[in-house]
């Protein structure tokens, strides 16, 4: 009780008295997640809206395999990344392990079947709606899943949101493929991680405040930003 | 510029799903100018006939063909559902987006919807979401939109079923309107009194046969089979 009590008050030092270590590690945090976030929902939100309109032969199985995904785990990720980069690996080349760059492909590949999976599940049910109204009006395939995002938009923001959610606390992949390294890669979670096996619980507490201060605070500005409660609806 | 694309053909069209045959077959022509009006008790098949008139049906027998290419008929045809589809949109963005389809651009595409708002009494609601609406109001967006592309022929599925006198008044005259200017109106309903205001023609189908129909005056004065007369007198089917 008393290291939480202590790292909250620690928590609000370091806000207040804007501690540079904190603020380079919070801002490399948000770089990270929100780069990550970009990119997966760039690729997992048309590719659930893709996978809502189309119908093919392996379509349930990549339903499936997708959402057996989102439950990835992200030490495995890590690892395979690693490998990957690693400079024996095929793409060691690259020269991008223990870089944010590393740590974003491995953030990316965590969350992009999230942010598919529950845009497909959203873009399904507005499809099933619009179905008869966008073949009456002939539409293309390419207009029809443009339409589908634009008006599902609230709804695809959320699945963006829990791929950031679940990227922003992610530790064990980018611990692996970024090393942690002070002034490099280190992130809040990792930071958290490093403080906690030091026995420094009050400031690893302080910064899993901030921590989960930054995500509430990401999502309170995105759900105002799209006016997500503006028509009761949507 | 596409040239007219009447006479429509049925030609011996049959739909079936999961071996059952909900349509068919049969033949029909639509032609000229005025309103037709399909006529029929529920589950006569009046809705798959639109349908599969529209091409939102997979025949299973026959042809439904245009005087010129099916695929150019696509933007001279418009259909307005029984429920109306709304759009996650608001009300002029809704009905501009046909338009947009057609690669106008937005502004111009607003302009001509706020056009086709006014037509139908929407004016004053441009900025509100289509979800927004009352149940005749959302109604007359979805006949707005269908017309926005000024189309040459407008499929109609009961488009009054679920309003008040008031507002089914407010879309025959519309309707009305709609068919001074041109467009060749298909329609169905369920309504005789609705059927003999509008109809210059009509069919009347029966287990998804087409049993009875012609010149709406000819038919509502003298229909030829048992079935249709008795519809027209109100009589409930066993």
């Amino acid at each position: 009780m008393n290291d939480i009590l202590t790292g909250m008050i620690e928590a609000v030092r370091l806000i207040l008295t804007l501690d540079p270590t904190l603020i380079e590690i919070s801002l490399r945090s948000l770089e990270v997640t929100v780069s990550a976030t970009l990119i997966a929902s760039a690729i997992g939100l048309p590719l659930g809206a893709w996978l809502a309109i189309n119908r093919f032969r392996a379509r349930r199985a990549v339903i499936a395999l997708l959402n057996a995904l989102m439950g990835l785990p992200p030490v495995v990720v890590g690892l395979l990344v690693y490998v990957m980069l690693s400079r024996s690996g095929p793409l060691g080349v690259l020269g991008l392990l223990f870089t944010t760059k590393a740590m974003i492909i491995a953030q990316v590949i965590i969350i992009t079947p999230i942010i598919a999976s529950i845009s497909h599940q959203a873009i399904r049910e507005l499809w099933a709606a619009y179905h008869d109204l966008l073949i009456s009006l002939n539409t293309t395939r390419w207009q029809r899943i443009k339409a589908l995002l634009w008006d599902g938009r609230r709804a695809l923001l959320t699945a963006s949101l829990a791929g950031f959610g679940r990227a922003i606390g992610e530790v064990g992949a980018i611990m692996i493929v970024g090393g942690n390294i002070d002034n490099a890669t280190r992130v809040l979670t990792t930071a958290i991680a490093l403080e906690t096996g030091k026995g420094n619980f009050a400031l690893a507490l302080a910064l899993g405040f901030i921590l989960i201060a930054l995500a509430i605070a990401v999502n309170l500005a995105l759900h105002l930003l799209s006016k997500t409660e503006r028509n009761s609806l949507w | 510029m596409v040239g007219p694309i009447l006479p429509l053909r049925a030609e011996s069209i049959r739909v079936a799903r999961g071996g059952k045959t909900l349509l068919g077959p049969l033949s029909l022509e639509i032609a000229g100018e005025g309103v037709t009006i399909v006529l029929g008790p529920n589950g006569s098949g009046k809705t798959t006939l639109l349908r599969a008139l529209h091409g939102l049906e997979r025949l299973r027998e026959g042809a439904v063909r245009w005087a010129v290419p099916e695929p150019e008929t696509r933007s001279q045809q418009a259909f307005v559902f029984q429920a109306p589809i709304l759009m996650r949109r608001s009300v002029v963005d809704s009905i501009a987006y046909p338009l947009l389809l057609d690669g106008l651009l937005r502004g111009e595409a607003r302009a001509r919807a706020a056009d086709a708002a006014e037509a139908v009494g929407l004016g004053g609601r441009l900025a509100l979401q289509a979800t927004d609406l009352s149940g005749g109001e959302k109604q007359k967006l979805a006949i707005a939109r269908a017309l926005v592309r000024r189309p040459q022929i407008l499929f109609l599925d009961e488009p009054c079923a679920n309003l008040d006198g008031r507002a089914t008044r407010e879309i025959e005259a519309i309707l009305a309107t709609v068919r001074e200017q041109g467009t060749r109106i298909v329609m169905s309903t369920h309504n005789v009194g609705q059927a003999r205001r509008m109809a210059d023609e009509a069919v009347f189908l029966f287990d998804g046969r087409l049993i009875d129909g012609g010149k709406a005056s000819d038919f509502f004065d003298t229909p030829q089979t048992p079935e249709a007369r008795a519809h027209l007198q109100g009589d409930l089917f066993p």
